[in-house]
């Protein structure tokens, strides 16, 4: 101890320093949380606003003495946005369940079957990984608009399904399981497929759940296939709905209307997310750590 | 420097959220190191050896109790004020940093007037490398090295600021056991070299007994005995003890003491003068049974091991509270398997204890020498 | 052998037919699309073969305002929201309390439809005749101008759109580095602390190298992802960007391709392949110095 101090004045010192610190920690993160929540506050709040109470509101108000739930008949009955939800249902389950089908029997060839040019094949998989979808969508539109699929789920979902990183996330998985496990159900006679469904499925089961909640955020958030794809409202997904609301929705501008179907549009990945959040956030960190 | 903890005490709260309440980690542990002693602090996992480790180095703060260094009490004082040098048992070495700027690492926190130059700090670092004998793999990194090496690297960071106290968290439970036995003298020699007073723990009991100037026996958080090595092998204070020394382990006998006799089933086998009569345990060591055919205690005979220098009988009794009796004898001795033996017992090793308590009962020997 | 050769090809199968017809082949054909000189996507031909569309898409003026918006876009967004989901990953990791109650409502913005949140926040910064507008709100009690984000001065657009950007970002940023942060060996800074490290020191010389690779990786993907950018646009200034003055390079291929000014998938292939062209060397040049870097080793 070359300084001066007494023990006792170094135990305050630290104590203090450290208050201090966690005090301004918790304040900024209370002032992030705020800046999260607010926006999803201000959409519940306005959704409960009566058009006419929004707009004698030059400064809005933050809160509501008279809540409706007006908006909510206004935004399913002026615009079809059950139906939308429903075709949003639709592409996400059959897109999700195609994905998981190719990706895993894929996976499982890549990291069990024994073919010639197993390793050249797999580094072209890989190389495939770097094209962006911006890059190749040009050419699906034009497919797909001479298909005649425009305004067709199998338009909005055939392209949508392979994808190269969740059969390299897969792959990486299954390869994982020893080869023991492989030799013995050979062994023991049984079949690839029965040891894919039996073994390798159930012993991989976080990360296919990893792969499926990826994919079902981003079906549920789809916008820009959707859009080129789709200019019949009976195929609009929730994001192309929300747009077509925005632009020339309700007839006029009846934002409260608006933000009822944007609350009705969230509402069921938060319902999932606050169900399942420790699973999904664990699910988006593999997956995005995978990418390294 | 002294170190002396007082009523010292941890309690945690339960990590299961269900059950709730307390754990108590330590309970009224006192203890004094005395100067330039190295401690062994010996239990098994869980006895918290390792919490009462991290309230002497400042890590945690004790729930009641005392920790002086010398004479300043340092309980509440943050670790980089108390002068302390650890080595942790996963050597916690900076995976990033080469050997030297591991070392150096502690070094370049010093600030003020306590900074050193850059020529100090390379003189220091080649000085504690040179010590635990690494000299050769300064440029190295921690990945690039061996256990063994990355447990000396460890110690000389430890020791490179010159630490009024060393502490050791399961220094060698990472190696193996080649090395085990390698690292272990070479902290010893280390230890006196520098005579810095040194606490360390371990569950290993061969491994405290071997180089330790005392050691701490501990059991769910609370002190079971204290002494030099020898002494607590010899004079266990409950059964707890005298089962945790030794290998092979203590012999444990359900038996009765009747008019001054130790009774183990149905045979008499040794004079307990002194001792009312109750149920006991008793505890043969198994260096304690000496063939004899005239002998009072007797067992089956289940097979011979020849260990070279010595042989070990494996051997039942009904009376046994335990799986088998080990008795280690002399090498030329032979009984083949299935066969009854007899043996006379040492009173030296033979210990009882309370079966309710399971406290040691002591009894005069021959010679008036209680035991 | 022979038998698991084609059985191995028919697990592929399916795989290899998607990925050939909706990610091989538009590779090629978008290469070819984009040197076709005057394209027409009624009658299918075109005149000639050369380099015309990437000159006419570089002297666009459409496409270098796309360029610039989305190159102010990744200088801005890129670096902070990176610094913030550190600052904001190290508090979180030191806090005591409360922590997953943080981490699920710091995660939020990732599970929500990008076009319903930017909604929100449009009317949050928008100005109208009959509303100030919530922000606008704000500005004024600290006594600042009231100005109208959305269909205002340039700046103004752009400071809303780099703030949804961030916003919307940081949800995976965050959770990516807590877990890095978490993933450090929690003895180390044990043995950094016993040895009376300053805490700046720590996270200089332990944490910060420790998990410099994932700050690496993150910004990689930043730079990728917000070279891409559209979606958040369109959920703020509405389909019709260029109008708005807030076209990026993606948007500029959509509207080349599809809608009022559709109808020249060349013009579209060309900007695409320079967008690539640039994420490219970008991501190349990310690598480069992350791997001059000793501590990403």
């Amino acid at each position: 101890m070359s300084e001066m101090k007494t023990y006792a004045e170094i135990e305050a010192k630290t104590k203090r320093r450290k208050s201090i610190r966690t005090t301004v920690t918790y304040v900024l993160l209370v002032i992030w949380a705020f800046l999260v929540l607010f926006p999803f506050y201000w959409m519940i709040l306005t959704s409960v606003k009566s058009y006419s109470a929004y707009n004698s509101e030059y400064i809005p108000k933050l809160y509501t003495l008279n809540p409706t739930l007006e908006n909510y008949r206004e935004a399913f009955t002026a615009v079809p946005l059950g139906k939308f939800f429903l075709n949003t249902l639709i592409f996400t389950v059959i897109t999700t369940a195609l994905m998981l089908i190719v990706s895993v029997f894929a996976a499982y060839a890549f990291a069990r079957l024994k073919f010639p040019g197993k390793d050249l094949i797999f580094t072209m998989f890989l190389a495939l990984m770097m094209i962006p979808i911006e890059l190749v969508i040009i050419t699906n539109f034009v497919t797909i608009t001479d298909w005649n699929m425009r305004n067709s789920f199998p338009g909005l979902i055939l392209p949508s399904v392979a994808s190269v990183f969740f059969i390299y996330l897969l792959k990486e998985n299954f390869e994982q399981i020893p080869e023991e496990l492989y030799l013995a159900a050979k062994v023991d006679g049984t079949s690839d497929l029965r040891y894919l469904f039996k073994v390798m499925i159930p012993i991989c089961r976080p990360t296919i759940i990893t792969v499926m909640i990826l994919k079902v955020i981003e079906c549920w958030n789809a916008y820009v296939w959707p859009r080129l794809i789709t200019d019949d409202q009976a195929y609009y997904l929730v994001s192309n709905g929300i747009q077509a609301i925005r632009e020339n929705g309700f007839g006029r501008e009846n934002i409260p209307a608006m933000m009822a179907a944007v609350v009705v549009i969230s509402v069921p990945l938060i319902v999932l997310f606050l169900i399942f959040h420790n699973k999904i956030m664990e699910g988006v960190s593999r997956g995005g750590t995978k990418g390294l | 420097m002294k170190i002396v903890l007082d009523n010292l005490t941890k309690r945690f709260p339960n990590r299961d959220k269900k059950i709730g309440g307390e754990i108590t980690a330590v309970s009224h542990f006192d203890l004094e190191v005395p100067d330039g002693k190295l401690v062994g602090l010996l239990g098994p996992s869980g006895c918290g050896k390792s919490t009462a480790l991290n309230m002497i180095c400042g890590l945690e703060i004790p729930t009641e109790g005392k920790v002086f260094f010398g004479d300043d009490d340092v309980t509440n004082l943050p670790p980089e004020n108390r002068g302390v040098g650890m080595v942790f048992q996963s050597y916690a070495l900076y995976p990033h940093l080469t050997v030297r700027e591991n070392i150096r690492f502690p070094l370049e926190n010093l600030r003020g007037a306590a900074k050193l130059s850059k020529q100090v700090m390379n003189e220091k670092v080649e000085e504690a490398a040179k010590l635990v004998q690494i000299s050769h793999l300064l440029e190295r990194r921690p990945g690039e090295i061996s256990g063994g090496q990355q447990q000396r690297v460890a110690i000389a960071r430890a020791l490179v600021k010159l630490p009024r106290v060393l502490l050791l968290d399961e220094p060698l439970s990472n190696l193996d056991a080649r090395l085990r036995l390698a690292t272990r003298e070479e902290i010893r020699r280390i230890q006196t070299e520098t005579g810095i007073t040194t606490v360390f723990v371990t569950h290993d009991q061969e491994e405290a007994m071997s180089i330790s100037d005392l050691i701490v026996l501990m059991k769910d958080g609370v002190k079971q005995q204290v002494g030099k090595s020898q002494e607590v092998y010899e004079d266990p204070a409950n059964l707890f003890v005298a089962k945790f020394l030794g290998t092979p382990a203590i012999n444990v006998f359900k038996g009765e003491v009747i008019d001054g006799n130790l009774w183990i089933g149905e045979e008499n086998v040794l004079p307990v003068p002194g001792v009312k009569d109750c149920k006991v345990y008793a505890g043969i060591r198994p260096e304690g049974f000496i063939p004899d055919e005239n002998g009072p205690f007797s067992a089956d005979v289940i097979r011979i091991e020849v260990l070279g220098r010595d042989t070990s009988v494996v051997a039942s009794n009904p009376c046994l509270d335990g799986e088998t009796v080990r008795a280690i004898v002399s090498s030329d001795y032979n009984v083949p398997a299935g066969k009854s033996v007899h043996f006379s017992l040492k009173p030296k090793c033979v210990h009882l204890f309370d079966q309710e308590s399971e406290e040691r009962i002591r009894y005069e020997r021959k010679d008036g020498k209680k035991l | 052998m022979n038998r698991s050769n084609s059985k191995a090809f028919l697990y592929l199968l399916p795989a290899f037919i998607f990925l050939g017809i909706f990610m091989v082949y538009p590779l090629f054909d978008v290469m070819i699309y984009s040197v076709e000189e005057g394209y027409n996507s009624a009658s299918q031909t075109f005149r000639g073969v050369g380099l015309y569309n990437y000159s006419y898409v570089l002297r666009d003026p459409y496409f270098l305002q796309a360029l610039k918006n989305t190159f102010i876009l990744v200088i801005i967004t890129v670096p902070v929201s990176t610094l913030i989901a550190l600052l904001i990953s190290l508090g979180l990791m030191s806090i005591p309390k409360f922590k997953d109650l943080f981490q699920t409502i710091f995660f939020l913005p990732y599970v929500t439809n990008t076009l319903a949140v930017g909604l929100v926040f449009m009317i949050l910064f928008k100005k109208t005749p009959y509303s100030e507008g919530f922000v606008n709100l704000i500005l004024s009690f600290f006594g600042g101008p009231s100005i109208d984000f959305i269909e205002g001065p340039y700046w103004a657009k752009m400071t809303v759109m780099c703030f949804y950007t961030i916003w919307i970002v940081l949800p995976f940023k965050i959770l990516i580095l807590t877990s890095a942060l978490a993933s450090v060996d929690p003895m180390l800074y044990k043995a950094a602390k016993i040895d009376g490290t300053s805490d700046w020191r720590i996270f200089h010389k332990i944490t910060l190298p420790m998990i410099s690779p994932m700050i690496f990786y993150l910004i990689i993907t930043g730079f990728i992802g917000a070279f891409k950018a559209y979606s958040d646009e369109v959920a703020i200034f509405g389909t019709n960007l260029n109008a708005a003055g807030m076209n990026t390079i993606v948007g500029y291929v959509y509207d080349m391709l599809y809608g009022n000014s559709g109808g020249y998938p060349s013009y579209a292939a060309a900007a695409a392949l320079i967008l690539f062209a640039i994420v490219l060397t970008i991501t190349v040049i990310n690598l480069i110095v992350s791997r001059k870097n000793p501590v990403t080793q």
